[in-house]
């Protein structure tokens, strides 16, 4: 492998890499509205239909700009123990509760009809 | 020439007086949470009337009733707090009471609205006649530089007010018999979390159930000087809870045959309690997670619907047998359940399959189909005379 040039390495490495990027992005359409729908709905019970809180706290972006990504994702997947967030793990795989975290960031979508 | 023009005139005033009279004992309201309306329904001819919209955020919304049954008041979820007359279909009044409210309550002479508020946490109370803020009652505790969310609000006899503190641990009496002078008496340190609360029906015990642990708190109205005591504290013991996805709720329809019936917290079980002396006496084994658990109005049968993702079944208990008789699946989603006053039919609302359907209580046959929007809370005007609701 020594005798081929960075670039083609990093060419190789990135065709490698781009369909688990692609995984990781999206949901198929019929299961985002699926998870817009559960979010809405099922999260909404503690946090509001609109997610300005409830029992929970608030997921509109103000509140969550300053939380890493990342603890949110475990937030949904696990829980927070001590409080009433129980984990979601059962109904969602890691990407697309990924995809949750980015949608309430950057301000959930609306459920279409 | 007048004569023709007086019957005329009579004529026209008894169309513009609209319909026939009538009276509100067999209506109620649908929420119809995503919308923002509700609409108004007809428990003897199976029927929807109308609606009324511009109601705000109904998510979790509920009702109570002026005491001669003819204005619903909503309390929405952004703190809207609505007067709605039945018989016009509109709204009478409407305020905005607070950024983030979860119900609210009636007072046992009617003339005070409670809502019970997350943000800003605490009570407020309201006249009934014309929303005007009678009483502003923060739930401050610790230090006093906390407020906590307010859960489990209940009208009690003497225009007293019961409620709990879910971030303090604390269980509320406030008196309203002068209504802009509220005394408050506190009962502390009940238990971890209380997530809502209930009066039994002669209005003497209040219960706050407990998130945070196993248990639930209960006062004795009439002996306030006992303090609140902790019933069913070992009934998770050894036990692993389920996750729980969510918070069951709790009011005085719970009451039947001396017996309280109660769900677990994250177990898939209807707790039984004598009401004489507050021991369990059993556990009934259902199909997921109880969120309401009530009994209809004769108390023969327990009603169950469960959280998700269980929440498309509703079980039937008979109480004399103490076990499921009935399990039946109405609909995607079912969030609530409301019996006619006498408890012939049961009205239930299907959240995701955009339907309300009525269902006769002793033979299980379904008898009407109705289409709301994303239906959640079924509130019928007969709760305008019930302590507790």
């Amino acid at each position: 492998m020594a005798h081929f040039p960075d670039w083609v390495l990093a060419a190789l490495f990135l065709f490698l890499l781009a369909p688990a990027a692609l995984l990781a992005a999206d949901p198929s359409p019929g299961r985002a509205r699926e998870l817009v729908r559960m979010v809405r709905q099922d999260c909404g019970s503690c946090h509001g239909l609109t997610l300005k809180g409830g029992l929970g706290p608030p997921l509109l972006p103000d509140a969550l700009r300053e939380k890493p990504a990342e603890s949110l994702r475990y937030t949904v997947l696990l829980g927070r123990p001590g409080t009433p967030m129980p984990p979601w793990n059962a109904f969602m795989t890691e990407a697309e509760a990924d995809w949750i975290v980015r949608q309430l960031m950057a301000g959930f979508p609306e459920e279409t009809r | 020439m007048k004569f023709p023009f007086s019957i005329l005139a009579a004529l026209l005033l008894s169309a513009c007086s609209g319909a026939t009279l009538r009276g509100t004992g067999d209506l109620g309201i649908v929420i119809e949470r995503a919308g923002g309306s509700v609409a108004v329904i007809d428990s003897s001819a199976r029927a929807i009337l109308g609606r009324v919209e511009g109601l705000g955020d109904l998510s979790h919304a509920s009702a109570v009733y002026s005491r001669d049954g003819r204005y619903a008041y909503v309390f929405g979820r952004d703190g809207g707090l609505s007067k709605v007359d039945l018989l016009r279909r509109r709204i009478a009044r409407r305020i905005i009471q607070a950024g983030n409210s979860i119900g609210g309550a009636i007072s046992q002479d009617g003339r005070l609205v409670a809502a019970q508020n997350y943000e800003p946490g605490g009570v407020k109370v309201f006249d009934a006649e014309t929303l005007e803020l009678l009483a502003d009652i923060p739930a401050t505790y610790g230090d006093g530089s906390r407020r906590s969310k307010v859960v489990g609000l209940a009208d009690v006899p003497g225009n007293k007010f019961a409620y709990a503190l879910f971030d303090a641990g604390e269980i509320w009496v406030a008196d309203l018999s002068k209504p802009r002078e509220p005394k408050v008496t506190k009962f502390l340190s009940i238990g971890s979390q209380p997530y809502d609360g209930l009066v039994t029906p002669d209005g003497r015990h209040y219960l706050a159930g407990l998130f945070g642990e196993d248990g639930i708190a209960l006062v004795d109205l009439w002996k306030p000087e006992q303090g609140a005591r902790k019933i069913l504290a070992s009934y998770g013991k050894g036990m692993e809870k389920l996750p729980v996805f969510k918070m069951p709720h709790l009011r005085g329809w719970a009451v039947a045959g001396g017996r309280v019936y109660l769900p677990a917290i994250g177990k898939h079980e209807v707790l039984v309690v004598d009401s004489a002396t507050w021991q369990e006496v059993g556990r009934i084994p259902v199909k997921g997670q109880p969120v309401f658990v009530m009994a209809r109005p004769d108390g023969r049968q327990i009603w169950v619907n469960f959280a998700f993702p269980d929440y498309s079944h509703i079980q039937v208990i008979d109480t004399l047998e103490q076990k499921v008789v009935q399990t039946f699946s109405p609909g995607k989603a079912v969030l609530h359940m409301e019996f006619t006053p006498r408890g012939e039919n049961v009205w239930i609302s299907a959240r995701d399959d955009n339907r309300v359907l009525v269902y006769d209580t002793a033979s299980f046959a379904k008898l009407a189909e109705l289409p709301a929007q994303n239906p959640s809370g079924i509130f019928f005007t007969s709760r305008a005379a019930r302590i507790g609701f």
